[in-house]
């Protein structure tokens, strides 16, 4: 018997050995428990930062954020004596509750999840007291977007949950589902500004997920870093004054500051109330607006396009000049075999030629541009001196995106060799296949934004900035670099001088006269009708002034008007008059302009 | 010179040095369970279980003077009373109220005993009455009824209650018979038949029947043309051995789906796949295998645990207090834990062997084999080698019964062994 002692010792020692390999099995080698055990208790609580804020330039309000509140609810401490009381209360019918409640309770029982969300200030104040009589319900604040000028809806852009493609797209992982990011507009393009940096703690939870305590003492927790607020170079009156103006039509203004390129003022109409997309109906309301046939989603100003028209005759005598091809004094019959023309003229010199938008002259102007017979094929010679034109033209900001701090800013079109090339598969082509852009009709295609910025150009005798909405940025009180950086044209200052005086012509007797001219400043202008079969013509205006000392460049589309001299010209007249002098000594233009009959 | 007063050096300190170590570990490790650092808790807080621990540590002591004053004779003499009495406790408590199903409870106010505990003593000291009076005899059919009398009904009584797991713990005895004399062949047919039913359970009886199909057919047939003397006697055991595997194999579906409970069923299932449930029945032995993980090699550090404290694991400061440790301590914990363990009932073993008198050494080895099937069972469930079974980790878990229950049943061997030396050999 005496060895069972031994066996029986055996045994003990047996067991207590396997249990220590076992435990060094998952203690000491296997990390996975460690991890499991970290995904138990560990959860991280994002702490969202304010979004920064936007003013105009004179230091309004444009967007801010206000409280709304989620109503929160832990189910498991829920009392209820009088459910329909609460439900009058909050507002939803009884059924509504029951299934909120339920829902609640699936998600956990006795953590809180959203009961109501987004109730907005006013509504919250006559819940606040009442609320605390029923047990189990919390408030959360949180804050949305808030536009108290209800303006400039499409340059802003809105705020919405972050859907699939923007996670996908999201390379830094910095958004998670759920998140709230800016779409379109001025929320779009400064989102990294404004959003600010996401704080999170990492807590520690129980079984049931209630929080605990830091995790690791919060060594890993970051704290959250407010958006940096934005000045925009908007002039909130101006803009609200534009879009009075714009009411009723369809269409864009742009206002820039010449010597900044500082976007005073960017309407695009038919638009809507941004406070519309913020807060419980953004669903609904965003789907009314997307459905709406006069696509009020639609940003004109840097979407739409349309063809120059004849504003486009001054970029080419610009360039003309440049070439040396022509001189001021240069005079062209007005040969209406060769193409069409208006008004009553006959042989008129390059001002002359602008001021009744003398179709024939700037017919020739381009073949002499184009067709410089540095080739002695024709033909090679045509594209050598499109392309050598392109380039003038591109240089004045048209044909490629100007850069403005907006997304989806549409290019525009101007063509070069390659493109007609590709037009004309290859086969032949000279002037005569193409001399319709030389009156800013055929394949040219301008953006609103793109037309102010020429005017601006004008103004400036020769150079712009990138327009640009934001001229300052949290601290640093500037925009971006990019828009710090003087652009020149390839065009000298001194042949900006016909441009200039061609359009103080056009406002002073020519097609301007009527509308656009204001008593004590010289504005400068050019009217545009652009062809629109079967309906109206667009009716366009660009325009900057003072002459001599320009504080304002604008370009005005007003859709299916008809004349750049009635619409367009009124409007733009009545912005420069607004920002110049703060209100209009044309009070009969102004009633025209908001009567909306341009047709007649 | 009187003999019957106790001295000094008769006790054993190695063994109560031991206990006490692991009566402080068990204390402070029912603490830190418990422990919530958000409301900056005292170990001594008597809403805690740690203060309660206490409490019932320090009535540990008292009852560990009033056996160490007792007359060392009078335990074997009233050894039949005791276990009567607790028989009809046993049976009594069967009346009172079920709590969370089972009705193991005497409530008197806030006082909670459990019988079923104290049995385990006087099943002890039954059982060592009996050898050391009546020296029976495995082979005879009178001494092994009185046996199975003796352990049976407890364990029926128990059962009946229901609690599996501390019937099962009765299973220790065995260790006693074999240090008793028991053949080693009845521990490997009973072991056997245990690997037999969980191999059924594994792959099926089918395949099992099968499989040993085929060895019986290979063994018989081998048998018939090889040897020559004792051939039919060797085939008759041949194919008995083969019925009864047969017989067992069969019996696994009746058993388990008739006589286990579903839960019991679903515990068994996970001990050998864990993700077959992970949130259910899974999810206990996963959570305790990841608390003890998550401890790494040294540890999180005292109160620093999450996953115990978080009601990760259930029953933390009970059955599963293993976790807690594992966790705070790391393996480090683990090892020294189950070294005293190891030592402790190594040490017993020791004192049994010592004895003079054969009833003090039955009780001993009683005291060693129940001590030890708690540690196994315990620690195994916790680690993922048993199945979970709800029963203490003596000295160390939560609770009066059994932490009174542990210490009446080792201070009555150490009190029996000051005074081994009082002891005429028979």
């Amino acid at each position: 018997m005496n060895n069972r002692k031994y066996f029986i010792q055996l045994v003990f020692i047996l067991v207590g050995s396997i249990f220590l390999i076992k435990l060094f099995f998952i203690q000491v080698l296997d990390e996975n428990y460690k991890l499991a055990a970290q995904d138990n208790v560990m959860r991280p609580i994002i702490e969202y930062p304010y979004r920064g804020v936007i003013y105009d330039r004179n230091g309004s309000l444009i967007v801010h954020n206000t409280p709304v509140y989620d109503i929160m609810v832990v189910p498991k401490e829920v009392e209820v004596t009088d459910t329909l009381a609460l439900c009058n209360l909050l507002n939803i019918d009884k059924n509504d509750f029951i299934q909120k409640i339920e829902e609640a309770r699936d998600f956990s029982f006795v953590q809180p999840s959203v009961f109501l969300k987004q109730v907005p200030n006013h509504e919250f104040a006559k819940i606040q007291d009442q609320l605390t009589n029923y047990r189990g319900f919390t408030i959360v604040a949180r804050t949305i977007r808030n536009y108290p000028n209800q303006s400039l809806a499409n340059a802003l852009g809105y705020m919405r949950e972050i859907d699939k493609t923007g996670l996908e797209k999201d390379s830094a992982k910095y958004y998670k589902q759920g998140d709230y990011i800016g779409i379109k507009g001025i929320e779009e393009y400064y989102e990294n500004y404004l959003r600010g940096k996401r704080g999170v703690k990492f807590k520690m939870v129980n079984v049931s997920g209630l929080v605990k305590g830091s995790f690791k003492s919060g060594q890993w927790d970051t704290l959250s870093i407010p958006g940096q607020d934005l000045i925009s170079t908007i002039d909130l009156p101006l803009q609200q004054y534009g879009e009075k103006l714009m009411e009723g039509k369809s269409g864009s203004i742009v206002a820039i500051e010449p010597s900044t390129g500082e976007i005073l003022s960017l309407v695009s109409a038919p638009s809507y109330d941004p406070n519309t997309l913020a807060g419980r109906e953004f669903s609904t309301n965003f789907k009314l607006l997307s459905n709406d046939t006069l696509a009020p989603l639609f940003n004109r100003p840097l979407m739409a396009q349309y063809r120059p028209g004849s504003i486009f005759k001054i970029i080419q005598a610009m360039i003309a000049l440049q070439e040396g091809v022509i001189t001021p004094n240069t005079r062209i019959p007005c040969d209406r075999s060769i193409i069409g023309c208006h008004g009553d003229h006959y042989y008129e010199n390059l001002q002359g030629a602008i001021t009744h938008s003398c179709n024939p002259y700037f017919h020739n102007v381009l073949r002499r541009v184009v067709n410089q017979k540095v080739d002695p094929d024709v033909y090679n010679d045509t594209k050598i001196g499109l392309d050598k034109w392109r380039e003038h033209v591109a240089s004045f900001g048209l044909g490629a995106s100007l850069g403005v701090d907006l997304p989806n800013e549409k290019e525009g079109l101007i063509p070069n060799s390659a493109y007609y090339d590709k037009a004309y598969r290859n086969r032949p082509w000279k002037y005569s296949n193409i001399y319709s852009i030389a009156i800013g009709e055929g394949e040219n295609l301008v953006v609103p934004i793109q037309m102010a910025n020429f005017a601006a150009i004008v103004a400036n005798r020769g150079f712009y900035y990138i327009p640009h909405l934001i001229k300052s940025i949290g601290e640093d009180n500037e925009p971006l670099q990019k828009y710090r950086e003087k652009k020149y044209t390839t065009v000298d200052p001194e042949h900006f001088n016909v441009a200039v005086e061609a359009m103080a012509q056009v406002v002073r007797s020519g097609t301007g006269q009527y509308r656009a001219k204001l008593a004590n400043i010289e504005v400068c202008g050019k009217t545009g009708t652009v062809q629109n079969d079967p309906l109206p013509d667009h009716s366009v205006f660009i325009a900057f002034a003072p002459k001599d000392d320009p504080k304002i460049a604008v370009s005005v589309y007003v859709e299916d008007a008809g004349q750049g001299a009635r619409a367009a010209a009124s409007i733009a007249s009545l912005m420069i008059e607004k920002y110049l002098i703060g209100h209009t000594e044309r009070p009969h233009i102004e009633d025209y302009v908001l009567r909306g009959k341009f047709l007649y | 010179m009187r003999k019957d007063l106790l001295t000094y050096n008769q006790i054993d300190w190695v063994t109560v040095l031991l206990y006490f170590l692991l009566v402080l570990m068990g204390w402070l490790n029912i603490f830190a369970a418990v422990y919530d650092a958000e409301q900056n808790q005292s170990i001594f807080d008597i809403t805690l279980n740690s203060g309660r621990q206490l409490i019932l540590i320090g009535a540990s002591v008292l009852i560990i003077i009033v056996i160490m004053v007792i007359d060392f004779n009078f335990f074997s003499s009233i050894a039949y009373f005791v276990y009567g009495i607790l028989i009809l406790m046993l049976v009594g408590v069967l009346f009172t109220e079920p709590v969370a199903g089972a009705s193991s409870w005497f409530k008197i106010g806030a006082f909670k005993l459990q019988p079923s505990e104290f049995m385990k003593v006087g099943a002890s000291l039954a059982l060592a009455k009996y050898f050391n009076d009546y020296n029976p005899r495995f082979t005879k059919i009178r001494s092994v009824l009185v046996l199975f009398l003796i352990i049976g009904l407890p364990v029926a009584l128990i059962l009946a209650q229901p609690d599996t797991g501390t019937a099962l713990i009765y299973a220790s005895f065995i260790i006693v018979f074999y240090r008793e004399g028991l053949s080693p062949v009845v521990i490997g047919l009973g072991l056997s038949m245990i690997a037999l039913f969980i191999l059924t359970l594994l792959i099926g009886w089918l395949t099992l029947v099968i499989i040993t199909g085929v060895i019986i057919g290979i063994i018989v047939l081998s048998i018939l043309f090889l040897s020559g003397k004792k051939k039919v006697r060797r085939i008759l055991i041949t194919l008995s051995v083969g019925i009864l595997i047969v017989g067992v194999a069969f019996s696994v579906d009746t058993i388990i789906t008739d006589v286990l409970k579903p839960h019991q069923q679903k515990r068994i299932q996970v001990l050998f796949n864990p993700n077959s449930d992970p949130l259910g029945a899974g999810w206990n032995v996963t959570q305790s295998k990841i608390a003890i993980g998550s401890g790494g090699a040294f540890g999180k550090g005292f109160l620093q645990g999450t996953q115990t404290k978080f009601d990760f694991v259930p029953e933390q400061s009970t059955d599963f207090i293993f976790c807690t440790l594992g966790e705070e301590r790391g393996w480090l914990g683990s090892l020294v834990l189950i070294t005293l363990f190891v030592a402790f009932l190594l040490r017993i073993i020791f004192i049994a062997e010592r004895q003079k008198s054969k009833f003090a050494r039955v009780y001993g080895y009683s005291v060693a084999s129940i001590l030890f099937l708690h540690f196994m069972v315990n620690i195994g469930m916790t680690i993922g080698l048993f199945p979970v079974i709800g029963i203490p980790l003596p000295f160390f878990s939560y609770g009066g019964s059994s932490l009174w229950a542990f210490t009446i049943l080792l201070f009555i061997l150490l009190k029996l062994d000051a005074h081994r030396m009082q002891i005429l050999k028979r």
